[in-house]
C-alpha cells in the first residue's frame, strides 16, 4: 500500500529511495524517489541535481490526487523544514518554514490569542501546501483564500537560488496556487487572526431543500465568519438538496462558562483510533451512506444558536479519525470541487439533481459561498457556489459521469480545484484557468529545463 | 500519466494490427488517449489501422517492429519512450499457427512459439524496463485460455501462451512496488480475423468485450483478468478433469 507519508521522521536517506507514493485518495500510485532535506541548503542542493523527470515539493500529502507525487522523479518531502523562526504577537504575524503544519501553527499560537487566517477542513496540511494550493476554507467570503494573508514567500527556484516573492508581483501571483510548479516554497510570512478564545459560538440551522439553503446562505451569510453547509446528495425529489448549515464566529471571553474561563485558549485536540490498514473496498453503498446522511441530518437541531465548540470538532472533525481514508479500501476515492459564479445557480442545482439521481454515495459532501477571488493564477476560488464531494473510485462509470459534470461546469464557465483533482479531461483546463497561458509563460522563462514536474503538471500540461 | 480510474493518455500498441488491440485503442481513445503508437511490420493495414484512429481524434504514429526481429526491438520500442511517457503497453501480437500443418513442419511451428513468446519476452523486457524508468505504467499482456491447459486441437499455440502467461506473471511479481503495473488478459474464443472459418467455442467472446475488460482491469489494477469473466469458473473446473478424459473432450 502507498505511504501517505512516505519515510518515518528520524531515518536518513536510504540507499533505493525510490517508494511508491499516492494522494489523500490513495488513487494512481506512482513511485518517485523521496527525499527529506534538513536545511534550506540541502533542498537547494537536491534541486540543482535532479535529472530529467524532475522533482516536486510534498508537505503531508493531504491533496487528493496527484499534485505532490512525481513517476521516476523526485519528491522533496518537506516536512523537516518545521521550524518557526519568528511570531510578533503585537503585530500578528508568523514567519515558518514551509513544512510548518497548520496544527503546530495553532499549537504554538493559540495560546498567544491568535490564530491562523485561513484552515481548510483538516489542520494537517502544511504552510507550503497552504501557497502552493492557495487554500481557502469557511471563512472565504469573508477573508478570501490564504495567499491574502501572506506577505511574503521565499521560493527556491530551478536555478537553485532563492527568490523573495511578494504580493503585486507576477512571480507571487504565480506561486500561490501555483501546485509547487514554481519552485519549493521554504518559508512564508503570515498574517494572523486576533481571537479572545479556543472556542467556538456556533448555530446550526437545517435547510429543507436546495432552494431553501441557498436563499439562507446568501441572505445571512456575512453575519458570520464561518460559513459552510453540509448537503446530503442522496436526498432526491421535495428533499433534494436538504443540508445543515452550520456557521460560527470565534467565541469572546464573556461569552464563556466560568470554568471554560479559566483556561480560554486551550488546544488539545482528542484522537480516536485509526482505521485498520486494510479495510475491504465496498463499505460505503448507497445504503450504508443513505443511512448515515438520513440520521446527520435527523441528528441536527432545526435550529440552534450560540453553542460553543471547540475547535477541532468544528474545523476538522475528520481529523479525529487518523487514516480516516483507508476507509475507502484498496481502491481509493476522489474527490470533486468545483465553483460556478453566482448566476449558475441553475447549474448547481441540475448538478445536484444528476448526482442526486446517479446515487453516489457521498457523506462527506459540502457547499459554500465564496466571496472575492484572490490573484493567484490558477488559484480555485472565485465568487460564486462551490460543491466538495467525496466519491468512492470504484463506483462503476465514475469516470464517464464526472466528465460530464465538467462539461457543465465548464460551460457556465466554472472551473475543479486542481488540489482535488485526480481525473480532470486536459481539454477543458485553459477554458477554467484564464490565466494558464501566462502561468506556462512564467514556468518555461523561471524553469527553461522543466525541473519542477508533477504527475499532476504531466497529466493536465501545466 | 493515467487518471484515478487507470486511463491512459498515451498508449503503445505491439502488433498494431491486431483487432483486439485496434479495439483497445478505439475505447481508450473515447476516454483519455491521445497519443496512440502502433507498432508493426510497415504495411498497407497498419498504416490503414492508424488512419482509423486519427478519424477518432488520437494523435497516431506507427513504429516498425516485428517481433520476430528481436535483436532490433531495443532500438525501435526505445525511440517511442524517448518521445514522451507511454501510460500503458499492449502486447497484442500473435499468430495461431495451423495445428494440422505445423505437427508435421516443424520450422513452421517454431515460427509461431518464436513470435508467441520469444518475441514477446524480448519486448515485454524492454517495455517493462522503459516503464520502469518512469515510475508508471501499465503492461497489458495478451495472453490466452489457450495457455491455461495445452489440448489437443492446438498444444503448439497453446503452448506458447502458455510460456508468455507464466512470462507475464512473474514479470508482475518482479515490478511489484515498482509503480509499474502487469495486467494478464486471457480472453477465450475471440471472433475476428485470426480466428474466421472456424467453430466458436462455447463462451465465444469479442473485441469490444476484451476491450471493456481491459478498461475495468486498469481501473481496478487487476492481475489476471479473464474474457469473458465466467470463464475464470469454467478453466478452474478444466484444470482439474483428469487426462483420460480431457483428451476425449470435444473442446
Amino acid at each position: 500500500m502507498p505511504a501517505e507519508n512516505p519515510l518515518p521522521t528520524d531515518l536518513p536517506t536510504p540507499v533505493d529511495p525510490f517508494v511508491p507514493v499516492s494522494g489523500w485518495g490513495r488513487t494512481a500510485t506512482t513511485t518517485a524517489a523521496v527525499l527529506r532535506p534538513r536545511s534550506q541548503d540541502e533542498a537547494a542542493a537536491a534541486v540543482r541535481d535532479w535529472g530529467v523527470r524532475g522533482g516536486i515539493a510534498r508537505g503531508l500529502g493531504r491533496a487528493y490526487g496527484d499534485a505532490a507525487q512525481n513517476a521516476g522523479g523526485t519528491v522533496l518531502d518537506m516536512t523537516a523544514l518545521r521550524r518557526i523562526h519568528a511570531v510578533d504577537t503585537e503585530a500578528g504575524t508568523v514567519v515558518c518554514d514551509a513544512g510548518v503544519s497548520l496544527h503546530r501553527l495553532m499549537e504554538v499560537l493559540l495560546p498567544l490569542g491568535w490564530f491562523v487566517p485561513v484552515t481548510p477542513g483538516t489542520r494537517h496540511v502544511t504552510v507550503g501546501g497552504a501557497v502552493g494550493a492557495d487554500i481557502h476554507g469557511k471563512n472565504h467570503h469573508v477573508s478570501g483564500a490564504f495567499s491574502r494573508h501572506v506577505e511574503s514567500v521565499e521560493l527556491l527556484t530551478a536555478d537553485g537560488s532563492v527568490h523573495t516573492a511578494l504580493p503585486g508581483t507576477d512571480l507571487f501571483d504565480a506561486t500561490t496556487g501555483g501546485m509547487g510548479l514554481t519552485g519549493v516554497i521554504l518559508s512564508a510570512k503570515i498574517r494572523l487572526h486576533r481571537v479572545e478564545t479556543s472556542l467556538m459560538s456556533v448555530d446550526t440551522e437545517r435547510a429543507t431543500d436546495l432552494d431553501d439553503l441557498m436563499a439562507r446562505l446568501a441572505a445571512t451569510d456575512h453575519r458570520y465568519r464561518y460559513s459552510v453547509a453540509w448537503i446530503d446528495l442522496l436526498a432526491r425529489g421535495r428533499a433534494l438538496g436538504r443540508s445543515v448549515l452550520t456557521r460560527g464566529e470565534h467565541a469572546p471571553l464573556d461569552a464563556l462558562p466560568a470554568r471554560a474561563r479559566r483556561d480560554p485558549l486551550a488546544f488539545r485536540p482528542g484522537r480516536l483510533p485509526a482505521p485498520p490498514a486494510f479495510v475491504p473496498a465496498g463499505l460505503l453503498t448507497r445504503t450504508t451512506v443513505g443511512l448515515f446522511n438520513e440520521f446527520w441530518y435527523r441528528r441536527a437541531p432545526r435550529s440552534r444558536t450560540g453553542r460553543l465548540q471547540r475547535i477541532p470538532s468544528f474545523f476538522h472533525p475528520l481529523d479525529a479519525v487518523p487514516h480516516w481514508n483507508r476507509i475507502y479500501g484498496r481502491d481509493g476515492f476522489v474527490q470533486y470541487q468545483f465553483v460556478v459564479g453566482h448566476g449558475q445557480e441553475e447549474t448547481l442545482r441540475r448538478i445536484v439533481r444528476r448526482i442526486a439521481r446517479r446515487r453516489c454515495p457521498s457523506f462527506l459532501a459540502v457547499l459554500k459561498r465564496f466571496g472575492e477571488a484572490d490573484p493567484g493564477w490558477l488559484s480555485f476560488p472565485v465568487p460564486g457556489w462551490t460543491l466538495a464531494l467525496d466519491i468512492p473510485a470504484g463506483l462503476s462509470g465514475l469516470g464517464g459521469f464526472l466528465d460530464e459534470l465538467d462539461e457543465e461546469v465548464a460551460g457556465a464557465g466554472g472551473r475543479v480545484y486542481l488540489a482535488k483533482d485526480s481525473r480532470l479531461r486536459p481539454e477543458l483546463l485553459a477554458g477554467m484557468y484564464p490565466r494558464l497561458a501566462d502561468f506556462r509563460t512564467l514556468r518555461a522563462r523561471l524553469d527553461p529545463r522543466g525541473v519542477f514536474a508533477s504527475d499532476l503538471s504531466r497529466r493536465l500540461g501545466l | 500519466m493515467k487518471d484515478a480510474f487507470g486511463t491512459p493518455q498515451s498508449l503503445l500498441v505491439l502488433g498494431g494490427t491486431s483487432e483486439i488491440g485496434l479495439a483497445v485503442a478505439r475505447r481508450l481513445i473515447a476516454r483519455r488517449a491521445r497519443t496512440v503508437w502502433l507498432a508493426g511490420r510497415p504495411c498497407p493495414e497498419l498504416e490503414a489501422a492508424a488512419e482509423g484512429l486519427r478519424a477518432l481524434g488520437a494523435d497516431v504514429r506507427t513504429v516498425a517492429f516485428d517481433a520476430l526481429e528481436t535483436a532490433a526491438h531495443e532500438e525501435s520500442l526505445g525511440k517511442v519512450f524517448t518521445e514522451g511517457d507511454i501510460d500503458m503497453v499492449l502486447l497484442a501480437f500473435g499468430v495461431l499457427g495451423d495445428q494440422a500443418n505445423d505437427e508435421g513442419d516443424p520450422p513452421a511451428a517454431v515460427r509461431v512459439a518464436q513470435t508467441n513468446y520469444t518475441g514477446a519476452v524480448s519486448a515485454g523486457l524492454i517495455c517493462a524496463a522503459a516503464l520502469q524508468n518512469q515510475g508508471h505504467g501499465s503492461l497489458v499482456v495478451l495472453s490466452s485460455v489457450a495457455g491455461e491447459r495445452a489440448r489437443r486441437a492446438n498444444f503448439i499455440y497453446g503452448s506458447s501462451k502458455a510460456g508468455l502467461d507464466a512470462f507475464a506473471q512473474g514479470l508482475g511479481d518482479a515490478l511489484y512496488g515498482t509503480g509499474v503495473h502487469v495486467m494478464v488478459v486471457r480472453p477465450g474464443f475471440v471472433r475476428t480475423r485470426m480466428t474466421a472459418g472456424r467453430p466458436a467455442a462455447p463462451l465465444a467472446t469479442t473485441p469490444e468485450a476484451v476491450a471493456a475488460a481491459v478498461e475495468l482491469g486498469l481501473r481496478r489494477r487487476s492481475e489476471t483478468v479473464w474474457v469473458p469473466g465466467t470463464l475464470r469458473i469454467a478453466m478452474t473446473a478444466l484444470r482439474h478433469v483428469p487426462r483420460p478424459l480431457f483428451r476425449r473432450l470435444p473442446v
